[in-house]
C-alpha cells in the first residue's frame, strides 16, 4: 500500500528533527576532537569551550609530527594492518571458499569452532601472548603483531566470506568449466570479480581491527615497533594534560577509519548487521 | 547421437575445481593452523599457566606449581568478585539503555526517508572510531577542570564534578561513554531487521485493525526477537571483552570501580605482576564467554550449512 509512503509533514519534519539531533549528539565528540587538536594551548586550558571561532594553528601536529617518533608509528601501524588485512583475505578466503563448496569429514567441527573462537576475549590472549613473546624473544618484531592480529580477525571473514560465496551460484563456475576455464581462470575471471564487494568488507573489518588494536600492540611492542594507538595512550602518561597534542593524535588516528566509513558505509552496515539480520 | 548426450553430463556434474582431487584440506589448513596457534594454543596455554605461581620478571622455569590454589583463593577473592559485579552492573546499565533507545530509535525512524543513508553513515562512525580515541576523547570531556561536561553542567547550575576520581561519576561516565558508542549499533540492526519484514504481516495486521501500539507490540517486536536476542548476547560478550576504553578511561579507578573482569585480569597480570594468577581468572573469563557464544551456536550457526557442490 502507498499509505506507508505518504506522510504528514509534521512527521516528517519531526522524523528529521529527530535523526538530526542523534546525527549532531554522535558527531559533537569527534568533531570535539578534530577542533581542539587545531586549538593553541591558551585556547584548550580556557575553561569556556569553543566549537567553531578560534585561530586554528598546527603547532599540535607539527609537534607530534617532528618531535615524537609518528613517523616511526605510522609505518608500524600500516604495515601490520596491510599485512594482516592480506593474510587474513587470502587464507579466509581460501578457507570460506572449501566450506562454502565442499563436503568434508570435519566441516562441521571447523564451522563450529570458528565461531566459538570468534569470541576469544583479548584479555585472555594478553598473558600467553606476553609468555610466547619472552620465551621465543620475539620482542620488537612486527611479525607478532601481524601474525595475532590475522588470528583475531580470520573468523569472522570466514564467516562474512562464506555468505558471500554462499551467494554465487555455482552453475556460473560450471559453466565456466564447460566453457574450458581452467581452475585458477574460474577464480580470477570468474569468482574474484562477484566476491569484491565480500572482500572490501572483510578488508575494511580486519583493517579496522589491526589498525586500532591497542592491548596486544601495547604488549607485544616495543620502543621501535610502537602502532599509533600506543604512541597516543603513550602522550597521556608522558605529557598529562596536553589535550591539543593528544586530540591531534586522536585526528590522525581516526582518519583512516572515517574515509572508510565515508565511502563505504552501505558494505559496513552489511557486514555489521549480517551477524544478526539474515538476507 | 546418445554418445554425445554421455559425455556432456559428466563434465556439467563435475565439480567447478573438483577439490576433491586436491583435497579441501589444502584449503582450510592454513586458516584453521593460524587460528590454532594464535587464538587456541593461547587459551589452553592460559590453562596450563593457571597451575603455576608465575611473576613478571622471573624464569617461568623456576614458578612452583600450585595446583588448583590459584582457582581456590580466587573463590574468596573479594577483588575478583567486586570485578565481576561492576561488569554485569556495567552490562546491565548499558545493555538495558542501549537496547531501549535503539530499538525505540529505529522503531519511530524505520520508515524509508529521503538522506537515510547520510545518517547511517554517521552512525557508524563511533563504532569505526579506536577504543583508545574515544577514551582519549571522553577523559578530556570529563576531564574535572577543563572539560566540556562540567562547563556545560554549570551553566545549568550544577557544580562542577571530579568525574573520574568519584567511584559512582566514573561508573557512570564509562557507561555514558559506551552508550554513546554503542547504542548506534543496535539502531542499525534493528532498522535492518525491521527493514527486512515481510510487509504482507504488517499490511494485515493494519487492516485487522491493530493501533499503533498493538502492532509493534505483538507484530513487529516478535518478529525481529531472535535479532534483539543475538544483538543482546552479542553486547554481553562484549561487555566481557571489553577493555581498552576502561584502561584509557579511568584505568579501573578509582579503587576498583570501573575495573570490567578484562581489565582486571590485565591488571593483575602486568600491574600487579600476578601472571599465573591472572591466568586463573581469564580461565573463568574463557568459560563464561564461551557460554555466551555457545548461545549465539545455538542461535544458528551459517557456516554449518551445508556446501554447495
Amino acid at each position: 500500500m502507498a499509505a506507508r509512503q505518504i506522510n504528514n509533514p509534521l512527521h516528517v519534519l519531526g522524523h528529521y528533527a529527530a535523526l538530526i539531533l542523534l546525527a549532531l549528539i554522535t558527531l559533537a565528540p569527534i568533531w570535539i576532537m578534530v577542533a581542539t587538536g587545531f586549538k593553541d594551548d591558551v585556547i584548550v586550558q580556557q575553561k569556556e569551550p569553543i566549537w567553531f571561532f578560534f585561530v586554528p594553528t598546527l603547532d599540535n601536529y607539527e609537534h607530534i609530527m617532528t618531535r615524537g617518533k609518528f613517523d616511526r608509528y605510522l609505518w608500524n601501524s600500516v604495515i601490520v594492518g596491510t599485512v594482516a588485512t592480506f593474510l587474513t583475505l587470502f587464507l579466509g578466503g581460501l578457507c570460506a571458499y572449501a566450506l562454502a563448496r565442499t563436503e568434508f569429514r570435519g566441516r562441521v567441527l571447523v564451522a563450529n569452532s570458528t565461531l566459538l573462537v570468534r569470541m576469544v576475549p583479548p584479555a585472555v590472549l594478553a598473558v600467553p601472548a606476553f609468555a610466547m613473546v619472552l620465551n621465543f624473544s620475539l620482542d620488537n618484531d612486527l611479525a607478532v603483531l601481524i601474525f595475532f592480529y590475522t588470528a583475531l580477525n580470520l573468523p569472522f571473514a570466514i564467516w562474512l566470506l562464506f555468505g558471500f560465496y554462499k551467494q554465487i551460484p555455482v552453475e556460473l563456475e560450471e559453466a565456466a568449466i564447460v566453457d574450458g576455464a581452467t581452475p585458477l581462470q574460474v577464480f580470477f575471471r570468474v569468482l574474484l570479480p562477484l566476491m569484491k564487494s565480500g572482500y572490501a568488507v572483510a578488508g575494511i573489518f580486519t583493517f579496522r581491527i589491526a589498525w586500532n588494536e591497542f592491548i596486544l600492540a601495547l604488549l607485544l611492542t616495543g620502543r621501535t615497533t610502537r602502532t599509533l594507538p600506543v604512541g597516543a595512550a603513550g602522550f597521556i602518561t608522558d605529557t598529562g594534560v596536553e589535550w591539543g597534542r593528544i586530540m591531534a593524535m586522536g585526528t590522525l588516528i581516526v582518519i583512516p577509519p572515517l574515509l572508510f566509513t565515508f565511502f563505504a558505509a552501505r558494505q559496513i552496515i552489511s557486514g555489521m548487521t549480517a551477524g544478526a539480520v539474515k538476507g | 547421437m546418445p554418445d554425445a548426450a554421455e559425455e556432456i553430463v559428466p563434465v556439467a556434474a563435475r565439480r567447478p575445481w573438483d577439490l576433491s582431487m586436491l583435497g579441501p584440506y589444502f584449503f582450510i589448513l592454513p586458516a584453521v593452523a593460524v587460528m590454532l596457534a594464535g587464538l587456541v594454543y593461547p587459551v589452553i596455554q592460559a590453562f596450563y599457566l593457571s597451575f603455576y605461581d608465575w611473576k613478571i620478571g622471573t624464569d617461568f622455569d623456576d614458578a612452583p606449581y600450585v595446583g588448583l590454589r590459584h582457582f581456590i583463593r580466587m573463590i574468596g577473592d573479594e577483588d575478583v568478585g567486586e570485578s565481576i559485579w561492576v561488569t554485569l552492573k556495567f552490562g546491565f546499565w548499558t545493555i538495558s539503555i542501549e537496547m531501549l533507545l535503539g530499538v525505540s530509535l529505529a522503531l519511530l525512524l524505520e520508515k524509508p526517508i529521503r538522506g537515510a543513508s547520510v545518517f547511517r553513515t554517521i552512525f557508524i562512525l563511533p563504532l569505526m572510531v579506536s577504543p583508545v580515541v574515544v577514551g582519549l576523547i571522553w577523559r578530556y570531556l570529563f576531564d574535572a577542570r577543563i572539560g566540556w561536561i562540567n562547563y556545560y553542567l554549570g551553566q545549568i547550575g550544577i557544580e562542577p564534578q571530579v568525574w573520574l576520581g568519584d567511584a559512582d561519576l566514573a561508573f557512570f561516565a564509562i557507561v555514558f561513554t559506551d552508550i554513546w558508542q554503542w547504542t548506534p549499533f543496535i539502531f542499525i540492526i534493528v532498522i535492518a531487521g525491521l527493514q527486512a519484514l515481510p510487509s504482507e504481516v504488517l499490511e494485515a495486521s493494519k487492516i485487522d485493525g491493530a493501533n499503533w501500539w498493538q502492532h509493534i507490540l505483538y507484530v513487529k517486536l516478535p518478529m525481529i526477537r531472535s535479532i534483539l536476542l543475538i544483538a543482546l548476547l552479542m553486547r554481553l560478550i562484549d561487555v566481557f571483552r571489553a577493555l581498552e576504553v576502561m584502561y584509557i578511561l579511568t584505568g579501573g579507578g578509582p579503587g576498583r570501580a570501573t575495573e570490567l573482569l578484562s581489565l582486571h585480569i590485565y591488571n593483575r597480570a602486568f600491574d600487579t605482576q600476578q601472571l599465573g594468577y591472572a591466568s586463573a581468572i581469564s580461565v573463568l573469563l574463557i568459560v563464561i564467554v564461551f557460554f555466551l557464544s555457545y548461545g549465539i551456536l545455538k542461535m544458528g550457526n551459517p557456516l554449518k550449512e551445508k556446501a554447495d557442490i
